[in-house]
């Protein structure tokens, strides 16, 4: 539980705004964050890097049998998105227009899940079809 | 004094007509929306509340108005229905608009009237030099009781506007800003209860009359002006029918009010509904019209504005998006059962 809190708190940046990382010598993107570019390992640095939040479905499933967490929101869509900075990001699709490969879509802050009545609510970016 | 830099609103894509809460209640959908000149409301999606209508329109907002988030200096969020009973939204709001932690937050609750509470609070900072910007938010996913004549009405949405006084920024100076309040027990929700419970016609003359008269004649009163001073007149809208009536008491016209009245398009948004109705009328005035603006919240008082526009509110718009265009995004109608599922109040077994 204590763990679970910590982990939220640590990582609410990244998961309310989409923040990641940039590589000062390549300029190769990444999310999420990571210390190390696959492309020129220790040798550069990584500095914080916004992304628009705007990108393209590049691949989507239908869940019908989710994990606990969200037994309340199935059945529900999840893609990978192609962002406009380069990266593939995972994330919920919401509600709206059918999913097709190639649609243009923008992040939006949504809940992603709540631990039952008492405890934390989770928020994060999810996707909408724009 | 301080002004208005930017602001934003959202409401959430789904829909549910009057006629079909009038379906399942049995009631004649005609009458109620003759009475209540209601044609639809916003329903909030499944994984949609009062945080995340906040910073979407917060985010809108910030965009607009052009300025470094990390310049905020207090972020007031204006709702009844708070997701959390301790645990502020605003903190949510300001690290999703970047705004940094060197800032004051906290969330405000007033029926419908938190989200004007919170814009004269970021006015009174930033008039006395003690923040560069703050951003003032009223949002609600409000709930009626099923079957009650709220439920009609209750619905999602919310607006944000970010505050400062640099002339260059300031895309609508207020003026002047008065408050009218008293205690008077129209319209409340205890601690752990799902609804509201309401006066029933007690809401009407002693409180929504009476404190929006009060305060836009006080209003009036403190600037010298009349009615005909005015280009637009945005009153609290807690259906199509009152602000329409509260005008004309007050000696406004229908095309003052017009403009602004957004209810009848998306339900009463309680703590976005005069700040979504501002919105609106940005959207059209021009430089030099005069805005006045009174908002109303259950328990009860209101807030007033005197508002006038800059010249740089049209530099401004191609950064903005419009509250038409914030309604007709997206939009899904929904029938009652799957209304009843967005509002959580049917789940899986
Ligand atoms: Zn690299």
């Amino acid at each position: 539980m204590e763990r679970g809190v910590a982990k939220t708190w640590r990582s609410a940046n990244a998961r309310y705004n989409l923040t990641g990382v940039q590589c000062t010598n390549c300029k190769t993107a990444y999310f999420p964050p990571r210390m190390v570019c696959a492309k020129c390992g220790r040798d550069t640095k990584m500095v914080e890097k916004k992304f628009s939040g705007r990108g393209v479905i590049y691949s989507y499933t239908r869940i019908f049998v989710p994990p606990h967490d969200f037994t309340e929101e199935a059945p529900y869509t999840v893609a990978i998105i192609r962002l406009e900075e380069g990266p593939l990001v995972e994330g919920h699709l919401v509600d709206g227009k059918k999913p097709e490969i190639g649609a243009s879509v923008r992040a939006v802050f949504r809940r992603m899940y709540t631990e039952g009545s008492e405890g934390l609510i989770h928020y994060h970016f999810k996707f909408e079809i724009v | 004094m301080s002004g208005i830099l930017g602001y934003g609103v959202y409401i959430p894509a789904y829909r549910i007509k009057t006629e079909e809460i009038a379906r399942v209640w049995q009631d004649d959908a005609s009458s109620i929306e003759g009475s209540l000149h209601m044609k639809e409301k916003s329903v909030p999606g499944n994984d949609e509340d009062t945080a995340t209508i906040s910073v979407e329109a917060a985010r809108r907002a910030v965009y607009h108005s052009g300025i470094d988030p990390k310049e905020i200096g207090a972020v007031y969020v204006g709702s009844e229905s708070h997701p959390y009973a301790v645990k502020p939204t605003a903190t949510i709001v300001a690290e999703a608009i970047e705004a940094g932690n060197d800032l004051t937050a906290a969330d405000l609750e007033f029926a419908c009237k938190a989200g004007t509470a919170a814009i004269q609070m970021a006015m009174g900072l930033v008039d006395s030099g003690m923040i560069k910007y703050g951003v003032a938010v009223g949002s609600d996913t409000s709930q009626g009781r099923p079957g009650d004549a709220l439920e009609y009405t209750a619905s999602a949405g919310g607006g944000a506007f970010v505050i400062g006084k640099r002339k260059e920024e300031v895309i609508a100076e207020i003026l002047k800003t008065v408050s009218y309040t008293s205690d008077t027990p129209d319209f409340w929700r205890r601690e752990g209860a799902s609804f509201p419970s309401h006066g029933g016609r007690f809401t009407g003359d002693p409180s929504y009359f009476r404190h929006i008269a009060n305060a836009t004649t006080m209003l009036l009163d403190a600037t010298g002006t009349t009615p005909k001073d005015f280009a637009y007149a945005v009153f609290h809208q807690p259906n199509g029918k009152f602000p329409l009536a509260v005008a004309k008491q007050l000696g406004f016209t229908e095309e003052q009010v017009r403009p602004g009245l957004i209810t009848p398009l998306i339900g009463n948004t309680y703590s976005g509904c005069s700040l979504i109705g501002l919105a609106a009328v940005l959207d059209i005035a021009r430089p030099g019209d005069k805005i006045l603006v009174t908002s109303f919240g259950s328990g009860a008082g209101s807030d007033s504005f005197a508002i006038e526009v800059t010249p740089n509110i049209e530099s401004k718009r191609q950064r903005l998006v419009r509250v038409s265009d914030a309604i007709n995004r997206n939009k899904v109608y929904v029938d009652y059962a799957m209304y009843l599922k967005h509002r959580n109040s049917i789940r899986k077994w």
